[in-house]
Parts: structure tokens; sequence; C-alpha cells
């Protein structure tokens, strides 16, 4: 049992190191791709395809909101099944910016409302929907709304000190709750259809190679700058007394932290981190719609991570592309077993692999370093 | 197998390097200076740390506590016993503030009024408690279990950008020290023994530098010399401190013991030196009696 533990603690400790080697990988990879892409006639067997640039963008949104659930969860030991919520907003808030761009092009051509208000019949923009048309104006929205949202429910839950299966469930119930909402046309959301037909985004064309580019660069940056900025904060004496949240709370709380804020202010954090990659999601895919906001989503999410490993930050990263990834092939050539596929991958890593892939990897490196 | 139980019994030799009360106590006392930039002004002009008033709390109607009265003294050593069920554990719930009872009073000094307030605030106010079972940070070095535990700013932007300062490091290292891990402070926590993790424990509240300790069966899965640097470090801290402790070792309690309290089904019974105590008819019938 002790040893159990040691192996345990090590590993989380040694995985810590690895993050330069998957920094260089990351850019590396990046690079690589983008120049391919630009650079390479397209008739070349190096030519990278416009399509694999867009899915790879895909995939990195996808890694950098399994590295926010890996922060609350992995860390704190939160498990939020709803942080799609948070993604799902970040998405909306991107969304009524790039709605705001088409301006007189919509299938309408109203000067100012998006199609489907003038669908709608509606005769003015909702007081929600101004100062949207300002880039700076909706990014702020990205990180203060979900925040807003992460702040209220969390703050409710925690002093409230619901944890555990409690906490999924409600968390979850926030993530349906939204996605209802959203569904409804008078929620001036564009309902079920979401926001789509997006044209361009600061005066660049999203159709066009090199805007696809630079926001796939922009999704590699963003996961970086969160991958240092977590590793920053989960070192610092912060991180450990939120490991120690996660491992004994009342034992926290009795050595004189006040445990609540620490875990509503990790969320907060953990929050924004979602909405960013939502709100990088959205250009890239060209579309948001409440199907964001299903519980599904989450609980997917949660997976990704546990397949890649907790409490490492870039177990959770490999985790969302290498499901993503077999989400892809898998969906093409079987779409209706992919559900199936993915409850027994969730169920085979928590019996076979319970620190997942990358816990398997470096415990197993460990060892071989005690032995030799 | 019993090579490395051999090992494990030379290990716990060394442990406390035999302290002599003296040498313990010297060693804490300049450690004080939590105290001196904290917000402890305690008023103890009475003489009396701790007044415990009528205290009654039931679980689903079973009353764990029934009308309890105790008044423990500025800087004694008590020792609180009872048979299973007797009301201890509960009692040291009440004042850490993680039970909330239906009546009584409980004051920390003259003025200040623990019921009402948080468990974080109990313990910024420089009341330690060391649990039963012994709760250390299992995937956190020695070093960083006490680092936690030490007094300070417990606020969230402290922690994300304090450094420790020197001193701090000093106090550590003494603290290590005394509990004999000084050469485990890079070994995880969940790698050290049972009875290792209970002296973490009793370092994680040395630490703290609390005015008032209530250590919960602090030998419990202790070999016999373990127990009796326990007994020494205990008494050495009592004076500048005030002790209490629940324990069930009654030869342990015998070693260390000024003032004895007796409940008995959530009230006391008796108080007085062991010597009293153990002629006490009353007791004698509920508790002592058993034992012998």
């Amino acid at each position: 049992m002790i040893k159990h533990y040691r192996d345990e603690g090590r590993a989380e400790y040694f995985f810590q190191k690895n993050g330069r080697a998957f920094l260089i990988i990351l850019f590396g990879v990046v690079i690589y791709a983008s120049c391919c892409n630009l650079f390479i006639p397209d008739d070349s067997i190096f030519y990278v395809s416009t399509y694999t640039i867009t899915l790879l963008g895909k995939y990195l949104c996808f890694a950098l909101l399994a590295l926010s659930v890996d922060v609350v969860w992995g860390y704190c030991g939160i498990l939020s099944l709803g942080h799609g919520a948070f993604f799902a907003l970040g998405g909306y808030t991107m969304g009524m910016y790039l709605m705001r761009q088409i301006g007189e092009r919509g299938v309408y051509g109203h000067p100012v409302l998006p199609d489907f208000m003038v669908f709608l019949n509606w005769k003015e923009l909702p007081w929600f929907w101004y100062g949207f048309d300002s880039f700076g104006f909706a990014m702020l929205m990205t990180l203060v709304v979900p925040s807003v949202l992460a702040f209220v429910f969390g703050w409710l839950a925690f002093r409230s000190r619901v944890t555990g299966v409690y906490l999924s469930i409600i968390t979850q119930a926030l993530t349906y709750a939204l996605m209802l909402a959203f569904f409804r046309n008078e929620m001036g959301f564009g309902g079920n259809n979401g926001l789509t037909d997006f044209k361009d985004i600061l005066g660049f064309d999203l159709q066009s190679d090199r805007t696809r580019v630079v926001l796939f660069c922009l999704s590699a940056i963003a996961l970086a700058i969160a991958y240092l900025l977590s590793q920053l904060i989960l070192q610092s004496r912060y991180g450990r007394v939120v490991v120690a949240i996660r491992d004994a709370e009342a034992r926290t709380r009795s050595i004189g932290f006040k445990t609540e804020n620490y875990k509503v202010s990790l969320f907060v954090y953990s929050a924004a981190l979602a909405a960013i990659a939502g709100a990088l999601y959205v250009p890239q895919v060209g579309i948001i719609n409440p199907g964001e906001f299903s519980p599904l989503n989450s609980i997917e999410i949660v997976v990704w991570v546990s397949v890649g490993g907790r409490a490492t930050l870039y177990g959770a990263v490999v985790g969302a592309i290498l499901v993503n990834y077999a989400k892809t092939k898998f969906t093409a050539e079987f779409p209706d077993e992919w559900l199936y596929a993915l409850g027994l991958l969730f169920v085979g890593t928590t019996i076979f692999l319970p620190k997942g892939l990358m816990g398997f990897f470096d415990v197993k490196k460990w060892r071989n370093q005690r032995r030799g | 197998m019993a090579k490395p139980k051999k090992r494990v019994k030379k290990d716990d030799m060394n442990i406390f390097k035999s302290p002599k009360i003296e040498q313990v106590r010297r060693a804490v006392s300049p450690l004080n200076y939590a105290r001196n930039n904290s917000e402890l002004a305690v008023d103890v002009s009475h003489n009396v740390i701790l007044y415990v008033e009528s205290l009654s709390v039931s679980f689903d109607g079973f009353k764990a506590l029934d009308d309890l009265n105790l008044y423990i003294n500025n800087g004694e050593l008590r020792c609180l016993i009872g048979a299973n069920g007797a009301g201890k554990t509960t009692l040291m719930d009440v004042i850490t503030g993680k039970t909330h009872p239906d009546k009584g009073h409980i004051y920390f000094g003259q003025t200040i009024d623990l019921l009402g307030k948080t468990e974080t605030e109990i313990a910024q106010l420089g009341i330690g408690r060391k649990f039963q079972k012994p709760t250390v940070f299992e995937n956190q070095t020695v070093f960083s279990n006490l680092e936690l535990a030490m007094r300070g700013d417990k606020g969230i932007l402290h922690a994300l950008f304090s450094k420790l300062r020197s001193e701090d490091l000093d106090w550590i290292k003494e603290v290590t020290g005394i509990i004999g891990l000084d050469s485990k402070e890079n070994l995880l926590a969940g790698a050290l023994s049972h009875g290792q993790k209970q002296w973490l424990e009793i370092g994680m509240l040395l630490i703290a530098d609390p005015r008032l300790m209530l250590i919960d069966e602090p030998v419990a899965g202790m070999t016999a010399s373990e127990t009796e640097r326990t007994a020494e470090l205990l008494i050495s801290l009592a004076g500048d401190r005030t002790v209490v402790v629940v324990e069930h070792d009654m030869d342990f309690v015998r070693s260390i013991a000024r003032t004895v309290t007796v409940l008995h089904q959530g009230s006391v019974i008796a108080e007085g030196s062991m010597s009293d105590i153990q002629s006490n008819p009353a007791v004698v019938e509920v508790y002592l009696g058993e034992e012998q």
C-alpha cells in the first residue's frame, strides 16, 4: 500500500518535467503543418490540406478544453460534467461577433440584424447583442460571461460544500439547462440553428487558407500559454493547497485554509480556459449551436482526460487529441457505434489504466530507472 | 519477515534523538515568532483559556454531549479519558467548529466566542488539532505538509505569489528535527510508517504554533519508545501552550497527566489528579473497572 502511494506521488511530480518535450512537439507539428500548407503546392505529397489544418486546429481547441477540465478534476478533484457549457458560452460570444461582422452580406441584407432575427421578424437588436460588433468587447465577454457563471455557480456549490457525485450531477444539470434555454428562439441566439454563415474575422476571410493557418497557430499558442500558466499556478503554494484539498479537504480546512475560496477561484480559471477554447473553435468550424451544450459533450471531455491521464496537464492534451482522432476515423467508418466505443474506452481505461496512458508510460519509466 | 522488522525498529530509535524535555522546550520557544505577527490576542486574565459551558449535542436523538462543563487553564496539560462514545471526539469537533452544538457556550479566553465561527477562523485563532486517524497529505512531501500547515496568511493571492522566507525555512527545519523526520523531508508523506505519520501530524500542529492544542489519541499505533518520546514532547509543550489530550492508553495518561477529566455519556463525571480519579468510585465503576 505504501509503495503504491509512493509510485503515484512520484509519477505526479515527475510528469512536470516532461512538459518541455510536450511544447517542443506541439510547436514542431504546428510549424511543419503550417508551412506545408502555405508554401508547398497542393499536388506535392508533402502538402497538408486546409481540411487537415482545420481538423488539427479543432483538436487543439479540444486539447485546451481537456486541459481546463484536468486543472479542476485532476488537481482539485472537482469532477465537472458541465465544462462543455463554458466552452459553448465562449463559442457563442465569438459567434456573436462573427454574426455582426456579416453586416449587409446576410441573406436578407439587413445592415444590423443577423439573418435569424430578420426571419423571426424582430425589429431591433436585443440589448445583449450591443457591443459585439467590436472584437475587443466580444473577447472581453468571452472571458467575463463564463467566468461570472462559474463564479456564481462555484460560490453557491462550494460554499454549501457540495462535493463528489452531487457536484457532478449539478454541473450536468447546468449545461443541460443552458442547452434547453439556447434551443429557444426567444433567447435571441439563433435557436436550434445557432449562429453560422460567418464571413470574416477582423476583416480576414474565414475561408482563406491563410486565415485558417493563423487560427490554427493561435490555437496552439493559446494551448501553450494555458499550459505554462497552469503549470506555474499548480506548482506554486496555491497548487499544493489545491492538491491538499483534493486529497483531504477537511484536513486542509482544519489547518486554516478557506477551501471554498480556492475551489471557486480554480473553477473560474478553468472555466475561462474552456471559454477561450470555445472562442477559438467557432471560427474554425464555422458554426456554434446549442448542441455544444449537450451533457454528452461534457462527459466526453472527462473521457479524454481520463484516457490521457489525470493531473499531468499534458496527459489531458494527449488524451483529447488521440480520442478525437479516433472519433474522426471511427465515425467515418461506423457512425453509429462510436458511442459504444467511447464507453468501452472509458471503462477500459478506468479498469486497466487508472492513471491514463501517461501514467502507464511514466510509472514504467520510473521503475526502470530505479532498477537500472 | 523478521529482518525488515528489526530495521524499522532501529529507525524508530533514531526518530527523536532522545530530546530531553528542556532541549525541546528551548527549540520550540523562540519559534513563538509567529505569535508576534499574528492576531492572537487571547485574553487569559482569569487564567482560563477555554470555557465550555452546558454544552449539548445530539445526533438523531442520541445525546453525544449532555450539558457538559469544562474549564481548561492557560498553559496546562489536560487529559480527557472516557469509554468509547463518551463524547471526547465530539467535544473536539465542537471546539474546532466541525460540529454545531444544540446549546451551550464555548469561549476562548475571556472574550472570543467560538460558536458561530468557522473551522478556518478557529484554526487561525490559534486552536490546532491532531485528528484521531492521522490525516496527512499523502501525495505531498513531508516538507510540503509542514509548509502548508505553517501559520501565516492562508489567502489565495498570498499562496500564489509568496516565497518562503528564510526564517520559515529555519522553522520547518527545526520542526522536522523535533519530530525526527529531518532526513525524510523530501519523502512523500504517504510513504511514511504509521508512527511517522502520527509524528508528522504532530509536527503540522507544532508548526502552526497554536495557543491551544487538541490532540486526539496521539500514541495509537506507536511503539513503546515512540510513546515515551511523545509523552516527553507533550510535557515540554505545556506551559507556553495549552495541551488537551484524548487518550485510551492509561499508562500514557498516567505518565503525562497533571489533571485528568473523565467523560461518561456526554458529561464530566470526575476531574482531578490521576490518583484522585483512580480512587473515585464512580469512575472505577464506569471506566477503570472495565479495564482492570
